[in-house]
């Protein structure tokens, strides 16, 4: 069997009375491109937010590479290698977008009070191996050109990109997106999907939440479906046009594009 | 003439103090986005320490260790940047208008402990028995007060110095980036409460050094120093000069002070003998439109953040309307 880089048992988490995550129990395999799809409120979001500690889960736990992680704070997981966006994208909106690219690697020398005033000469010349990285990783999300915007003046798709760009400054193992697609105009979509798979092939896992069916099918395996909190299907793009059950949970659901 | 230059130089000495509080306060919500509305318990601490540190032994309260006068001055900021940490600790997960109400509680308290403990710090009486550094040697005069406006100048540059370096280095990034998105911030692999704690003392240290310049100013503190209204003014002075811009703390200082001192000796001038009881009241109304007037119609400031930007000489390409 391939080798499981995330994986959770017995994941639950209710808001009140609604159980958005029940008994979650799923492995995502090293080097895939895993598709999660489900209707709206399926629990989608809160499952990344589970997995990357932005909640702590009722009960279960979460591995990640063999190691309990149930519970540790989300800059704890990104030092560890995973990565995330957000649905709603959150960009630093005062910051321009080199910036806010920039902040991103941890453990800088001079992101402490002390540094910029006792390790002056460290400082710089990392700084300048942040910048050139970072300048880089624009361009490869194509955002070069707007190094110098403020970053809450650069359109919803952009900021997907964004996200994406300040994700790929940790050089995470595990990429988590969250409806990378959603509001990016078809164009940008070819280009975001291009650089997933370029990512992919040089050893990046990735999950990826999204509605685009299309999507889905043509880039994700294996698929998995979660409906009102449960995870309904586990398998290939191809079962899961086939399966019944999966069909009634969308058709059950949604008018969604 | 030297009444007018000896009054300039008092002016720009209170105005100059006032700008390194205010200087401090910009790094907490300025750059971090942190509502400090207890600003005077901080720099009331300052005061109070460095007073009480380097004070001549006083009957009743605490006091009379007779420091070296800097030492005095670091124990200030020292003892503001301890209020700080403790209070942080208690209070720093509180989101924005929480921690407004919490630090503006520990203000008042502030306020009444030094009004009461008379033990401590003297009670409503405030602190006395202190000898402004070197006046034996230099007397009481014009010439006292320059050098002291000298050194109070040079503290105010060498602040800003430091805070310039601070906000332009990785550090200031990472405040930033807390103050616009803080869930984002930790996403990205950053620790939002230890972050928001080294501001909020690094600020109210900065706060504590204003307090104990003040002290060592008038030689004297008492609990009529430390009333919200300084708390208000400080803010009116951030909001007005600009937040995020240390220029513009400054300038902010300046101008408020200024507009404080004509409006109040406009009042004590020309208004009705019987309405001057009230001078301090229409002073706080005056403040008070002034900043509301500021929030609605240039909420950025007279002199706005800078976006920073990356210095590879790549012109940005032309703003569109997003
Ligand atoms: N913080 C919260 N507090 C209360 N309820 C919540 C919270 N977050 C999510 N929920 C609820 O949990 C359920 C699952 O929400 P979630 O955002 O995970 O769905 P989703 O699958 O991502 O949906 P979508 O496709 O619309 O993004 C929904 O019913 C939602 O209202
Ligand atoms: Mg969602």
């Amino acid at each position: 069997m391939a080798e499981v880089i995330l994986s959770t048992k017995g994941l639950s988490r209710s808001f009140g009375y609604l159980k958005a995550v029940d008994d979650v129990t799923l492995n995502i395999r090293q080097g895939s491109i895993t598709g999660l799809i489900g209707p709206n409120g399926a629990g989608k979001s809160t499952l990344f937010n589970l997995l990357t500690g932005a909640l702590k889960p009722d009960t279960g736990t979460v591995h990640l590479n063999g190691r309990d992680i149930t519970g540790l704070a989300p800059d704890r997981l990104f030092a560890s290698g995973l990565g995330r966006t957000f649905q709603i994208p959150r960009p630093f909106a005062r910051m321009s977008v080199l910036e806010n690219v920039m902040l991103a690697p941890t453990g800088q020398v001079g992101e402490t009070v002390a540094g910029p005033f006792f390790f002056r000469n460290r400082m710089r010349a990392e700084e300048k191996r942040i910048r050139d990285k970072a300048l880089g990783v624009l361009d490869f999300v194509t955002l070069g050109a707007l190094a110098d915007h403020p970053a809450g003046q650069i359109s919803g798709g952009q900021m997907k990109l964004l996200e994406l760009a300040r994700v790929l400054m940790g050089d995470p193992s595990l990429i988590l997106l969250d409806e990378p697609a959603a509001g990016v105009n078809p164009v940008l979509t070819e280009t975001l999907i291009g650089k997933i798979e370029e990512l992919n092939r040089q050893g990046t896992t990735f999950v990826i939440i999204e509605h685009d069916m299309d999507f889905v099918m043509r880039h994700c395996d294996p698929v998995i479906a979660l409906a009102e909190g449960r995870v309904v299907f586990e398998g290939t793009s191809d079962e899961a046009l086939k399966n019944p059950v999966l069909l009634d949970a969308y058709l059950g659901a949604t008018a969604d594009a | 003439m030297i009444g007018v230059i000896s009054y300039l130089v008092f002016f720009a000495t209170t105005a100059s103090i006032l700008a390194i509080a205010v200087l401090g306060l910009n790094l907490q919500w300025g750059n971090t986005g942190l509502f400090n509305g207890g600003v005077v318990a901080f720099f009331g601490a300052g005061a109070y320490a460095t007073l009480i540190l380097g004070g001549t032994p006083q009957a009743g309260h605490l006091g009379g260790f007779e420091l070296f006068y800097p030492l005095a001055l670091l124990g200030g900021m020292a003892a503001a940047g301890l209020l700080a940490w403790i209070v942080g600790l208690l209070t720093l997960r509180l989101r924005h208008d929480y921690l407004a109400i919490a630090t503006f509680g520990v203000a008042v308290a502030f306020e009444n402990l030094m009004r009461n403990a008379e033990w401590l710090a003297g009670g409503a009486k405030g602190v006395r028995g202190f000898e402004r550094p070197l006046r034996e040697a230099l007397g009481d005069g014009f010439l006292y007060n320059l050098l002291f406006f000298a050194v109070v100048l040079v503290i105010l540059i060498a602040t800003y110095l430091f805070l310039e370096r601070l906000v332009a280095s990785p550090f200031g990034r990472l405040l930033r980036a807390i103050r616009e998105d803080e869930e984002a911030a930790q996403s990205l692999g950053k620790n939002p409460t230890k972050i928001r704690l080294t501001a909020f003392v690094t600020g109210s240290v900065i706060l504590g050094l204003a307090g104990g310049l003040y002290g060592t100013f008038y030689a004297f503190v008492s609990p009529q120093d430390v009333l919200p209204t300084l708390t208000f003014q400080i803010w009116a002075m951030l909001i007005v000069g600009g937040a995020g811009n240390n220029r513009g703390a400054i300038f902010g200082a300046f101008l408020i002070w200024g507009a404080w001192t004509a409006s109040g000796w406009a009042l004590s001038r020309f208004a009705p003998v019987e309405a001057q009881l009230y001078t301090g009241s229409v002073q706080f109304i005056l403040i008070g439109s002034v900043i509301v007037g500021m929030l609605m119609w240039r909420p950025q400031g007279l002199l706005p953040e800078k976006l920073v930007v990356s210095q590879r000489g790549k012109t940005p390409l032309v703003k569109q309307g997003v």
